[in-house]
């Protein structure tokens, strides 16, 4: 049952994920790839997506996987799934919040998963860089210089507060127009 | 009842302008409900962002559920939730269908070419951010490299390494307890 296994999929990611959208990057690539729902070029097409569309990346990102996989209904089913643990823990917490923050054994489970989430993170953004820069095994060519001269423009764009939409719009354009000359093969 | 439809407006707005999602909308969301309305105060506001990352799920969800809920009760929750989740839904419907009508058009993979090599700056300075903002101390330089390290060379799974994480700051909770 395609529906109910998206929903709880991206439930299970929701519950388990402390610290924003990215810290869900490690589990939704980790579900994405075993369940065969995207290969790993998809799935940096899937990220570049959701990234240079508003909204929160999670959303976006859970969205996008459950229209390929099974249209609107799987969207909805995985949106509903991302979305459920958040909104039932905060209903509960939101009445005793205070309780919850001074909590001994809340505030050292975080500390302890803090350093963890940023190593897994890591841990995904070099596999990302890996199948971003090497798609064909260790191949060094004219694509590859292409790559890390626009990541590493676009590094320092980001860095000096520039709106992430102008990077990833001007990096489309150069693939087009290096595509269109031919550079790209 | 005018109430719950000027949350779901209010957070419509907020998600279908902000980029990157999370601590992007966080400023965006402070401004919404606590300068032009007086949902929270700035200190509550403070409380909201503290509870949003220490629960689990998108800080967005949990800032909208929690800013619902306080200024509407369940249903409050729930139009504030809602309109976080309604315009990344409708955007990424639609564009998912152009993806996969056009995807394999060569000057959309040239397009997306481009954009892996700027979504992975992206990503390397989300990493950097993110850690910058963790205390580094001993605990930090042991786990962080761990969990890396079990997570790209051995695959281990993602749950087990955070499971890991959660029970060595309890242990670590304790013997510091123990120490004072």
């Amino acid at each position: 049952m395609l529906y109910l296994d998206l929903f709880l999929t991206f439930f299970r990611i929701g519950l388990f994920t402390f610290g924003g959208g990215y810290a869900m990057l490690p589990l939704i690539s980790e579900a994405a790839l075993s369940k065969a729902w995207a290969t790993e070029e998809t799935m940096l097409n899937f990220i570049a997506v959701s990234e240079s569309t508003p909204g929160p990346f999670a959303l976006n990102i859970a969205t996008f996987i459950g229209t390929e996989q099974a249209g609107i209904l799987g969207a909805l089913c995985a949106t509903a799934g991302v979305v459920m643990p958040s909104f039932i823990v905060i209903l509960i917490v939101a009445n005793f919040y205070l309780a919850f923050r001074k909590n001994k054994i809340v505030a050292n489970v975080l500390y302890g998963i803090r350093p963890v989430v940023i190593g897994l993170l890591t841990a995904t953004v070099l596999s990302v860089g890996q199948s971003t820069l090497f798609p064909n095994g260790f191949v060094f060519d004219v694509k590859l210089l292409i790559s890390l001269a626009i990541a590493i423009v676009c590094f320092i764009v980001i860095k000096k507060k520039v709106h992430p939409i102008i990077p990833l719009l001007s990096s489309a354009a150069v693939g087009v127009l290096l595509g269109w000359l031919g550079v790209l093969g | 009842m005018k109430k719950y439809g000027e949350l779901f407006l209010t957070f419509l707005k907020i998600s279908a302008f902000t980029f990157g999602g999370g601590y992007a909308m966080i400023s965006v969301i402070e401004h919404e409900v606590a300068e032009k309305r007086d949902w929270l105060t700035k200190e509550e506001f403070l409380d909201v962002v503290a509870v949003a990352e220490s629960t689990p799920g998108p800080l967005a969800i949990n800032s909208a559920t929690f800013v619902g809920t306080k200024t509407g009760g369940f249903l409050g929750a729930f139009f504030a939730t809602l309109g976080v989740v309604v315009p990344p839904f409708v955007i990424i419907s639609i564009l998912s269908r152009i993806y996969g009508a056009y995807g394999s058009n060569p000057y959309v993979e040239y397009a997306f070419f481009g954009v892996r090599a700027a979504v992975l700056a992206l990503l390397v300075k989300a990493v950097l951010s993110l850690s910058k903002s963790c205390k580094k101390d001993g605990y930090f330089y042991v786990l962080m490299p761990i969990a890396l390290a079990v997570s790209f060379i051995l695959n281990v799974p993602v749950l087990a390494i955070l499971a890991f994480g959660a029970f060595c700051g309890i242990l670590w909770g304790r013997s510091h307890n123990a120490l004072s």
